[in-house]
């Protein structure tokens, strides 16, 4: 605590460094800059995990009660026995997939990393305003992270009961072995990863309200620290009612009360529990579940729309629209949370409630793919690396976006709830796009994280193996989940119905195997470019927006002297009556020049 | 087998990856006086290859979704339903469907022939265009309609199916769920089902029934699914345990289970059982699983049996380690053929009876009220074996 007291006993003057240890520097940093590379290693990590395991119950499904020799080795005698996986380790495996990539991953591994990096570099801050809380949220993630991984190894195996934790599943333990220790670790790493997101959230909010540079008003942020802000908003907005169910359900759990349980007769004896209900639980935690969809995927929308402007040497079309979709979902987002539950038993006048709140968000989201589209046309493309994985989530999410309308539609929903077709929809549309949002975020930023490039042909070969693989992943299970097969199913050869499907899922288990071996030239890549990358420039895309100001080698404090004044919006590419192709935001007007756009 | 050739695979993979980042190198080498290549950013060649390929993927998306189509389009169950209400979900999963695959099909189109057409050339300046408000007025309006227009007729169809009628002549029926199994619960003559709570759940009357109630004395238990061909149906479903889902994708059909609560689903069987093994949408189905069946049979060496066409209710809410083979047939036969099988079946009351008046079997019964979690799996091996019998 002494060296963080010690930081806290500066101010940010740049123009004096003092000297850095290693644990002030590499561990116990309140710079965004290293913080934002914290975060990002840690996801990575944790994606591997997830990425791993998807890959364990995608062989299951593919070869059902196969004997492998690498469930032996990672699942171990007990969830494994003979090399075949059980299927409450199956339940596990997916349970613990979903939790981490979508909190791990695509929440604390995109809205964190890019939210430390770009908000103070693209707003003209010198740091977060409070490096404390950041360093603090930091090492609650690293918390979290630690106490889900441990989560993996209890007796009675890990959290099973699904990544949504519906209970009673999730609170007796009878039900399920999962829902002992196992259960009690994932909720206690939830709570703390919510309070990491939320001191994160509340840094980011007061950062981009309060430490903008001169000059750089709302209509002059870039759309990357619009969505950013947006995202955090709605952070703090819906996942303190996690929090809520959470505890709640530990109250359930261990102190005897009857929040989420009701009536149960379980091995053989009745419980206590009286007068709650299982319904209000998916309540709440949809109140946050659906929102969260949005957290995941607004930053991604942010980091795309940023590297299609710079990459198309364009200005992004529609900026005020692109704004206001981003308002327009952010609102919604909090109000469609029941079409998760248009057949959970409540009332059905709700269900017609959400059925028309969540295909209203259609519109901004149509709104904005329309104009991503517009942004390339006409444009003068560089397909760098990260504008492949731009226009990749463009794709992904119209295809994932569009059987949204299927799933939004109460009728609808009642025969493909739960399947398969749901399984595709929300991979294509929050995971992979979120995703290649990520990577697009990673080949662009890299530069100014690393100071380093990052290999191009390397980012090629990265990006058509996992497009293609993407698409063969996750299209055909749209067919097998409107033939009725359901998800989680640990095998599906108890149902000769099913017998058909037997081919699809092996296609779809090759094709997940062949990408996820292709992430590997992406962690290559990435690893040795920290270290033996070519050096970059300061601006290595021609772009405009204050972060390539910056010197190459980081420092504290961001820039070696004055803060620079911003003198007009961020896209500011190929505008008439200027010789070069971009126009960086801290150059001022020219005399007579007008802002061409409104 | 299988697991070599995995590890074949990821072994040239590992192989392809070393070598390619060998060969990059190398034309690194080569191009290092090039300061453009040396930089990592791309250039005109990456531009013109990379616009190719994105012209490549707009083929490959259309191709794949073309096969998908031949090869697997025969699985989605979009037509045919067994049910009344059904029709009206096919309707609007097709209209939904034409939509957003002509959707799909212009976007993908668009937005990856920009990316071809619009890749960079040196020297050339793009074309400034912030906003044009008629296009994205454009763009807002026309989904607003089309949106509108699959709300009003979703809406419509969501009411029909959900708000039942209780005036109608409608026949009541519970649905019963627990680790890994279902049983049913006929109302009986009254056609009013008795009073129900888990805490009375002793010996045979493994569902609860409240036997002080007298609308429970006529009360009819069964471990398969019978329903009267054209008659609605109103099911009140319940779950002794955690959440399940009764789902009965032929009818178009699915409500969760919960605990401590009864919800509901009714529809109207409108095909019989015996019907739709006619269909030759199902008849194609089941000759083409029953090839598979026995392609494996013949691959393993263990004796499959044939597979016979039965409505099916599934669990599609994950309850636990056998959530994936909790089954129950279900039968829908006409109204005379629906009369002689629930005669056949014993009312609760006299099950309690005959249970109580053998006190040695009552003895037995009561501590083993665990039994039927246990024995679940054995209740779906029972319809298996009726699988089999019916192929006999």
């Amino acid at each position: 605590m002494s060296a963080v007291g010690h930081e806290l006993s500066h101010d940010h003057a740049h123009d004096h460094h003092h000297k850095e240890t290693f644990v002030t520097k590499y561990l116990f940093s309140m710079d965004h800059k290293m913080i934002a590379k914290q975060f990002l290693i840690t996801g990575i990590f944790m994606g591997i995990i997830g990425i791993v395991m998807s890959l364990l119950f995608r062989m299951q499904i593919a070869w059902p009660e196969e004997s492998f020799g690498i469930f032996k080795f990672l699942l171990g005698d007990k969830m494994a026995p003979g090399g075949v996986m059980k299927n409450d380790a199956y339940l596990a495996l997916v349970t613990i997939h979903g939790t981490i990539m979508v909190f791990f991953v695509l929440t604390a591994g995109l809205s964190g990393t890019f939210s430390n990096l770009l908000i103070p570099l693209q707003i003209g801050a010198r740091d977060m305003a409070s490096g404390f809380m950041n360093m603090l949220s930091y090492w609650l993630f690293f918390i979290a992270c630690v106490i889900m991984i441990s989560s993996l190894f209890v007796e009675s195996g890990p959290a099973s009961a699904g990544w949504t934790i519906y209970p009673p599943l999730s609170a007796v333990p009878q039900a399920i072995p999962g829902s002992g220790t196992g259960m009690t670790l994932w909720l206690v790493s939830m709570a703390i990863f919510i309070v990491q997101s939320t001191m994160g959230s509340l840094n980011y909010i007061v950062t981009v309200l309060n430490l903008r540079t001169k000059g750089m008003t709302m209509t002059r942020l870039p759309l990357t620290i619009w969505t950013l802000w947006v995202t955090a908003i709605i952070g703090v907005v819906s996942f303190p009612v996690l929090f809520a169910a959470a505890l709640l359900l530990v109250f359930d759990r261990s102190f005897g009360t009857s929040f989420f349980l009701s009536d149960i007769f379980i091995a053989g004896e009745v419980l206590h529990y009286q007068g709650g209900s299982p319904v209000l639980f998916e309540h709440l935690f949809w109140f946050l579940g659906h929102p969260e969809v949005y957290i995941v995927i607004l930053p991604a929308m942010g980091l795309v729309s940023e590297i299609l402007a710079t990459n198309s040497r364009k200005p992004i079309f529609g900026y005020r629209a692109m704004i206001t979709s981003v308002l327009a979902i952010a609102f919604l987002s909090t109000i469609v949370w029941g079409h998760h539950m248009f057949v959970s038993g409540m009332n059905p006048f709700l269900g017609s409630v959400f059925t028309f709140t969540t295909l209203l968000i259609a519109i901004p989201s149509a709104v904005k793919a329309f104009n991503w589209i517009t942004t390339i046309w006409k444009g003068n493309l560089q397909m760098n690396p990260a504008m492949l994985f731009s226009i990749g989530f463009v794709s992904t999410f119209i295809t994932g976006g569009l059987t949204g309308i299927v799933l939004g539609d109460s009728t609808l929903d009642i025969n493909v709830h739960d399947t398969y077709f749901v399984i595709a929809h929300f991979h294509l549309v929050m995971g992979i796009s979120a995703l290649y949002g990520m990577f697009a975020g990673i080949y662009h930023w890299f530069p100014k994280m690393y100071g380093k490039m990052m290999n191009k042909n390397l980012g090629y070969v990265h990006f058509w193996v996992t497009a293609i693989s993407a698409y063969g992943v996750f299209f055909p299970m749209h067919f097998i989940g409107l033939a009725g097969l359901p998800r989680r199913y640990y095998t599906n050869s108890a149902f000769p119905l099913f017998d058909e499907m037997v081919n699809v899922n092996i296609v779809i288990t090759v094709f997940a195997l062949v990408g996820a071996a292709f992430q590997l030239v992406f962690l290559w890549n990435f690893f040795y470019s920290i270290f033996y990358g070519k050096k970059a420039t300061q601006n290595p895309w021609r772009s405009t927006t204050l972060e390539w100001t910056t010197p190459v080698e980081h420092i504290h404090g961001n820039w070696p002297g004055e803060i620079p004044e911003v003198h007009r919006w961020p896209y500011d590419y190929s505008k008439p009556g200027h010789d070069d192709d971009f126009v960086m935001q801290h150059v001022p007007m020219k005399p007579g020049e007008e802002q061409l756009h409104h | 087998m299988i697991s070599l050739l995995i590890l074949v695979v990821v072994v040239l993979l590992g192989v392809a990856i070393w070598q390619l980042t060998k060969i990059f190198d190398l034309t690194q080498i080569g191009n290092s006086n090039a300061s453009q290549d040396a930089s990592e950013v791309a250039n005109e060649k990456d531009n013109n290859i990379q616009g190719y390929l994105m012209f490549g993927f707009l083929a490959f998306i259309y191709v794949f979704t073309i096969y998908s189509c031949i090869a697997w389009g025969h699985f989605p169950l979009l037509s045919d339903a067994a049910s009344e209400h059904g029709a009206t979900v096919d309707n609007l999963m097709i209209i939904t469907f034409v939509i957003i695959g002509l959707v799909q099909i212009l976007t993908q189109g668009l937005l990856h022939y920009f990316a071809f057409a619009s890749r960079g050339i040196k020297g050339r300046k793009a074309f400034y265009f912030a906003d044009n408000d008629r296009l994205e007025f454009m763009w807002t309006i026309i989904p607003v309609i089309v949106l509108a227009g699959l709300i009003l007729y979703g809406l419509y169809g969501w009411t029909n199916i959900m708000f039942v009628d209780e005036e109608e002549d409608v026949m009541y029926v519970e649905v019963y769920a627990k680790q890994f199994g279902w049983e049913v619960r006929y109302a009986g003559e009254d056609n009013v089902l008795g009073k129900a709570n888990i805490r009375f759940i002793e010996g045979v009357n493994t569902t609860g029934v409240d036997m002080s109630d007298p609308n429970a004395a006529d009360d009819i238990p069964a471990s398969e699914l019978h329903l009267p061909v054209g008659k609605k149906v109103v099911f009140k479903i319940r779950s002794q345990d955690v959440l399940h889902s009764v789902y009965m994708p032929h009818f178009r059909a699915q409500m969760n289970a919960v605990p401590g609560m009864v919800t509901q689903f009714a529809f109207t069987p409108i095909t019989t059982t015996e019907q739709m093994r006619e269909n030759r949408d199902i008849v194609n189905k089941v000759a083409n699983i029953n090839k598979l069946r026995a392609e494996k049979s013949a691959a393993t060496g263990v004796a499959l049996d044939p597979y016979v066409f039965d409505y099916l209710v599934l669990c599609n809410k994950i309850c636990g380690a056998s959530h994936y083979n909790m089954q129950m047939k279900v039968v829908v036969e006409t109204e005379a053929e629906f009369k002689a099988w629930l005669k056949g079946q014993k009312s609760l009351k006299t099950a309690i009876a005959a249970a109580t008046e053998k006190p040695a079997d009552a003895e037995v019964a009561q501590p083993e009220t665990a039994a039927p979690a246990q024995d679940a799996p054995v209740v779906v091996l029972d319809s298996t074996a009726v699988v089999a019998q019916i192929v006999k």
